[in-house]
């Protein structure tokens, strides 16, 4: 469904905390905030949820330990016991400092990588997708406020008057 | 302005008291004939004859004067865990072995307890050291707190140093380089008594000793001075030593780390042993760091330490605790994996008498920081900072423990009353000492260029 939304433009990080600040005060909905580069506080200021990236990444890592136990309990002690230059294959824990390596390796190598992949599912990143910024203004030195529009244009555009704002459009977007 | 508590002066005293009694029990009690010492072992009931024959740390002390040239034999004796003495016919005895074990029980329990307490305070030394020459901008609301603690550096190295002259004049059997029979029937011994022998040794520890509190003394006059200063030359003096401070610090803590606990088993080398050492001091060292800054916060005296100075300092604990497990497995695992008979008689030993210690300090000082504080929340809360430390020094002193007596007691190892007696002592003194230096001067500077960073600092 298309609907009308309020694009607020900026030109200074500190002026657009202070909009968002103001804007969260009256109430209305920030639909987005688009940067050239990340403001410090922002989400806090928006009030958003704060990430659970960092707990993925915890599983992923306790994942890619169990799986290198796994592979290397099979394959150096179950399946193929040899000796091996000495090294006692009798039971994992025996062994186990010469599999430490590898542990720590893919117990990382999990950790950093799926929780990369889930960022990217998350945020909707992949090659070839279509940039949504709004304004190409927007990665060099612009910031917009995006506020959705629900027959109050004129109440919010006096809102934003004084809150140092560059320039305000209206446009026609689909929303998700 | 900190005024000492009475709790804490009180406390501390009763501390030293209990644990002064304790350390004399633990000299009282140690048997000083061979009949008696032989009655020990078997009052105890535990067998330790049996084992005795077949265990490991026997060769520590044994194959030093038994083995003569024949350096191959060590690693037959190790792998068979046959004893040394029986197999060439050596001339001290079981019963003289055992005595000097239980001789040196209460002098090494002094002596790690000694050396704990003393390289926590080098620990905040060097880690304050970091801090002025590297700049930071979020620690110096926590300056008079380390100059605080690394007061202690000057009584604690000086009863450290004591311990030294008293082997070196043969009062005990700490280190067994330092007695000329061994040495005569030891060629190895020879062979590096170029750098092991008791006044070369006692003249490096005087010129670490020195070094270290030299420059604490004088790095604390110039932080006290900027206070009162209308400029910053006493800033940049202290930021300057403090930089060549640290260039001393490096050579001197790795030489120290051969001197006072390597050279604990002259038969053994390792090239990383003066940095798993400082790991061992550094993280013990942030952790007492964080533990003060928590208690004098507690009690309203450092209003302006936030949660994020909480948070950087447990941030440290948790880095400098994997660091140290680094260094402890990549010394471990490379023993292990090359297996060479000289060198791996270090672990044979633990880990045949010291198993629950060993792998139990690994337990302490790596996985216990590591899911207690990986969590950036956890590392905000004060108990929760305070909890993980204490399983973190408890860690390092054992770390300490495992690293002085398999070669000084060997199997007669026991944490009992003079263990926890020299523990008690050393943790009083230090209380009292540290406690009493926060006291003597205002816990924040007042002319740092860096201090409105600090005091505005948020993670």
């Amino acid at each position: 469904m298309a609907s009308k939304v309020l694009h607020a433009y900026y030109n200074d990080d500190d002026v657009l905390m202070l909009a968002v600040k103001k804007v969260k005060a009256a109430k209305h909905h920030i639909e987005e905030v688009y940067c050239p580069f990340p403001v410090h506080g922002l989400d806090k200021a928006m009030g958003l949820a704060p990430t659970r990236i960092a707990i993925t990444s915890f599983i992923y890592g306790c994942i890619g330990l169990g799986v290198a136990v796994l592979m290397m309990n099979f394959i150096m002690i179950e399946d193929w016991p040899q000796d091996i230059g000495g090294k006692p294959s009798f039971s994992y824990i025996e062994n186990m400092p010469a599999f430490v390596p590898i542990m720590f390796e893919l117990t990382v190598f999990f950790a950093a990588h799926l929780m990369v992949i889930t960022f990217y599912m998350r945020s909707r990143l992949w090659p070839f997708k279509k940039a949504e910024n709004p304004d190409v203004r927007t990665t060099d030195d612009h910031f917009i406020m995006e506020i959705e529009i629900h027959d109050n244009e004129n109440e919010l555009k006096d809102l934003l008057a004084d809150t140092g704002t560059v320039e305000i459009n209206i446009v026609e977007k689909n929303l998700h | 302005m900190y005024t000492i508590s009475s709790k804490i002066k009180l406390g501390s005293i009763i501390l030293m008291v209990v644990g002064a009694l304790g350390i004399g029990w633990g000299f009282l009690a140690a048997p000083s004939t061979e009949a008696e010492a032989m009655e020990m072992v078997a009052s105890h009931g535990d067998g330790h004859e049996g084992d005795h024959e077949s265990s490991v740390p026997h060769l520590d002390e044994g194959e030093g004067v038994a083995r003569g040239p024949i350096l191959e034999q060590e690693g037959e004796h190790t792998e068979g865990g046959e004893d040394a003495e029986v197999e060439t016919g050596h001339a001290m005895s079981h019963e003289t072995h055992v005595l000097h074990q239980l001789q040196n029980k209460p002098w090494a329990a002094l002596y790690v307890a000694a050396f704990f307490f003393f390289m926590i305070a080098l620990g905040v030394l060097a880690f304050y050291a970091i801090q002025r020459a590297a700049q930071a901008g979020w620690s110096p609301l926590l300056f008079r707190v380390m100059e605080g603690i690394t007061a202690y550096i000057v009584p604690g190295g000086i009863i450290v140093f004591v311990i030294l002259v008293l082997s070196v004049l043969h009062m005990n059997h700490l280190f067994v380089w330092m007695d000329p029979e061994v040495v005569a029937h030891d060629e190895l011994i020879q062979g590096k008594s170029g750098y092991l022998n008791g006044w070369f040794f006692l003249l490096r520890a005087v010129i670490f000793l020195g070094g270290w509190i030299l420059y604490r003394e004088y790095s604390r006059k110039l932080s006290l001075k900027q206070d009162e200063a209308t400029d910053d030359s006493n800033f940049k003096m202290n930021f300057r030593i403090s930089a060549a401070f640290l260039v001393f610090y490096l050579i001197t803590e790795s030489m120290m780390s051969w001197d006072w606990i390597m050279s604990v088993d002259p038969h053994w080398f390792s090239t990383l042993f003066g940095w798993y050492i400082f790991a061992s001091m550094f993280v013990s060292g942030i952790t007492v760091i964080a533990m003060v800054t928590v208690y004098l916060k507690s009690k309203g005296y450092l209003e302006l330490v936030n949660d994020s100075h909480i948070h950087d300092l447990a941030k440290f604990m948790f880095g400098i605790s994997i660091f140290w497990t680094y260094l402890w497995f990549s010394q471990f695992m490379l023993i292990w994996y090359a297996n060479i008979p000289e060198e791996v008689t270090y672990y044979v030993t633990r880990i045949a008498d010291y198993k629950l210690p060993f792998f139990g300090m690994v337990a302490m000082n790596f996985l216990f920081p590591v899911l207690l504080l990986m969590n950036s929340d956890y590392k905000r809360i004060n108990w929760f900072v305070i909890m993980a430390g204490i399983v973190i020094l408890a860690g390092h002193y054992m770390d300490i423990f495992n690293a002085i007596m398999p070669a000084t007691v060997g199997d007669q190892w026991y944490i009992g009353i003079p263990e926890i007696g020299a523990i008690l002592f050393f943790a009083g003194l230090f209380i009292f000492w540290i406690f009493r230096a926060l006291a003597s001067q205002p816990l924040q500077p007042k002319r740092n260029p860096f201090i409105e960073e600090s005091k505005h600092f948020h993670y």
